[in-house]
């Protein structure tokens, strides 16, 4: 069983007589190959071929194609080709490999590199416009649903959105109050070493209170619950779609908008000003530590510059864009995790994009905020 | 005792499975020769997948012995393991970002070193022996019936040409005349490759029609095993309330 394969090969008159001997399987397949192409030249050679079958020891599908392929090189050819002594116990095997590969179909010829671009960029905005359609379509979905939920109220899923809520806000607070903790921390420390060379430490506490407030605070908490519940969000619908429970949701008389997305959606625009305002909390109070710890100013003098330079205004800019960039992160997380298709891979690509656009998404839309209270001079 | 070894594919001696506290199979013992065809019934949830899984090394086993082509199986997995068996499994298991082409060679890339040319042809020839057309090798598996996800998943299990083959199931989901075709072509790449079949289902026609012998498993146990008129005949319960009840009594006028 172990032996190598062989390929004798006996010119005989103007023909070949070849003889594989041996184990002819896969595990040798190596080995096949270069025995078939170093016979190739003799093969071309010759007029007729007659392969002799009967010293193979053992054969698979593999073996018996490179067999067939010899003989049909040869007949391809106009020449001719027979094949002799087959084992019975192999008879069956040869016959079937026979009758494969026989209408490979014709390789498709290389498309136009300049067309393929084309083609790409086309696909790309036709793309670009169905997102565009897909988000406004699912923003019209939701207004629907709560317009419904106003009209009667007992219809609000009221256990899935305070489950939602636990998930996505209470169970966030640590890991927001922590990295907000953190940014605090480094923007103060960075205004102190900077500052000090002018004299005017004590602005750093403006800087801190008022980047914190109005603009990282709110941006920060956004983008940390993109990655963290939109992602869950999109990962979720996407494999209900693949096990077609929405399909089941909807036979049943039920509106997915109604039963998952509302919840979920509402439960973000609940929790992320409120993570918000503990981050910005948590970052003054990192901020706070640094001052008293690193810039020699103690909590009291702290408080007080920060009573002088902040208002409810900063507070408010900062706060009232929250719920914005909630439905932004949960209309893109649900209408990504929908459009999921049956392969793993694609749930994966959706949540990927999923993340990616909804952290882009809530950037743009904190710029265009910044332009909106600029103009209306808060 | 070599002669008894080559006799049989599969020895399975006192096997013992369980979760927990709850055993699953019992000092179960079974014979598979070689070049047969056995199915394996049993109740569901009775350790017929859980039997399947562990003579394959999925599922770690408390007791007993599995010989596979003469070999004890130890449950590790290493690549000598993949050229002796092919699995299909019940849903397929066809890997969702590779197309069906890319399935069938995926043992193959893995296992043999050999040229994409060469690859492609074997790739081609396997699809065309479950029946399959060449041009379905371009497809991704989300884009398949679920007749043809059988097809390709079998057409991976033999990629390898291994002289055994496990099918959970292979049959369940298939409307009769879709489960009738696969059934024949699992008597046909049975007869042309000698493989040894290891089947589990519940469908009494293949049993019928493909099945060389069938075994019963019952209390983790196989209680029955022979020819399906021999296991007609068996006196225990619960084979005798598998194959006379009332859903079997419907295909029992041509039984006998």
């Amino acid at each position: 069983m172990n032996l190598e394969p062989l390929l004798l090969a006996t010119p005989s008159g103007d023909g070949l007589k070849l003889r594989p001997e041996g184990p002819w399987v896969a595990a040798n397949v190596s080995a096949l190959e270069t025995l078939c192409r170093s016979v190739g030249a003799d093969l071309d050679r010759s007029r007729s071929v007659t392969l002799d079958m009967s010293g193979i020891s053992a054969l698979d599908t593999l073996g018996a194609w490179i067999l067939e392929k010899l003989s049909r090189k040869v007949s391809s050819s106009g020449r001719s080709a027979q094949v002799v002594g087959v084992p019975d116990h192999f008879s069956g095997l040869l016959e079937e490999v026979r009758q494969v590969n026989r209408h490979t179909p014709a390789p498709t010829a290389a498309p136009n590199p300049v067309l393929l671009r084309l083609n790409d960029l086309g696909k790309a905005t036709i793309d670009a416009r169905e997102e565009v359609a897909t988000f406004l379509q699912m923003l019209g979905a939701l207004f629907m649903a709560v317009i419904g939920v106003v009209r009667r109220p007992r219809s609000l899923r009221l256990t899935s959105l305070v489950y939602q809520l636990n998930r996505i806000g209470l169970q966030a607070i640590p890991i927001v109050a922590l990295i907000t903790f953190l940014i605090g921390a480094i923007i103060a420390q960075q205004g102190f070493f900077h500052f000090r060379r002018f004299g005017a430490e004590s602005y750093t506490v403006d800087m801190v209170g008022i980047l914190v407030l109005r603009e990282l605070g709110v941006l920060i908490v956004a983008i940390m619950v993109a990655g963290r519940s939109g992602s869950a969000y999109t990962a979720e619908l996407g494999s209900m779609k693949m096990r077609e429970e929405i399909d089941a949701l909807s036979t049943m008389g039920l509106d997915p908008i109604d039963v998952l997305i509302l919840p979920r959606v509402a439960a973000l625009v609940i929790a992320l000003p409120i993570l918000a305002f503990i981050g910005s909390i948590s970052a003054l109070y990192g901020g706070g530590l640094v001052a008293q710890f690193y810039g020699d100013m103690g909590p009291a003098i702290y408080i007080a510059r920060l009573h002088e330079a902040i208002s409810v205004t900063h507070f408010e800019v900062g706060i009232l864009k929250a719920p914005f960039m909630a439905l932004v992160i949960g209309i893109v997380a649900c209408s990504e995790g929908l459009r999921v298709k049956g392969s793993a891979e694609s749930l994966g690509r959706q949540t990927t994009t999923s993340v990616v656009k909804s952290i882009f998404l809530v950037i743009v839309l904190d710029g265009l905020f910044a332009v909106f209270f600029a103009s209306i001079g808060m | 005792m070599s002669e008894a070894k080559d006799e049989f594919a599969i020895r399975v001696r006192d096997l013992v499975v369980g979760f927990g506290r709850q055993t699953v199979l019992d000092h179960l013992s079974l014979d598979v020769r070689r070049g047969e065809i056995l199915g394996l019934v049993g109740a569901s949830g009775g350790g017929k997948s859980v039997l399947m899984r562990t003579i394959i090394g999925l599922i770690p086993r408390r007791g007993g012995t599995i010989d596979v082509m003469g070999q004890p199986v130890d449950g590790a997995h290493d690549r000598s393991t993949a050229a002796t068996w092919g699995i299909l499994f019940q849903q397929g298991a066809l890997f969702s970002s590779l197309t069906v082409r890319q399935n069938v060679q995926f043992p193959l890339r893995e296992n043999l070193v050999l040229s994409q040319e060469l690859m492609d042809e074997i790739a081609v020839a396997k699809l065309e022996m479950v029946g399959l057309r060449p041009q379905d090798g371009d497809k991704y598996p989300s884009e398949l019936s679920g007749g043809m996800t059988k097809r390709v998943a079998l057409a991976r299990a033999l990629a390898l040409d291994p002289p055994i083959l496990f099918l959970d199931e292979p049959t369940s989901g298939l409307d009769p005349i879709a489960a009738g075709d696969f059934d024949a072509l699992i008597r046909t790449l049975q007869k042309t490759l000698g493989l040894t079949v290891f089947m589990v289902t519940h469908d009494l026609a293949s049993l019928n029609t493909v099945c060389d012998r069938v075994a019963a498993l019952a209390d983790g146990k196989i209680v029955a095993i022979g020819p399906m008129r021999e296991l007609l005949q068996s006196d225990h319960p619960w084979v005798r309330a598998y194959f006379h009840g009332k859903r079997s009594q419907m295909l029992q006028p041509q039984m006998r």
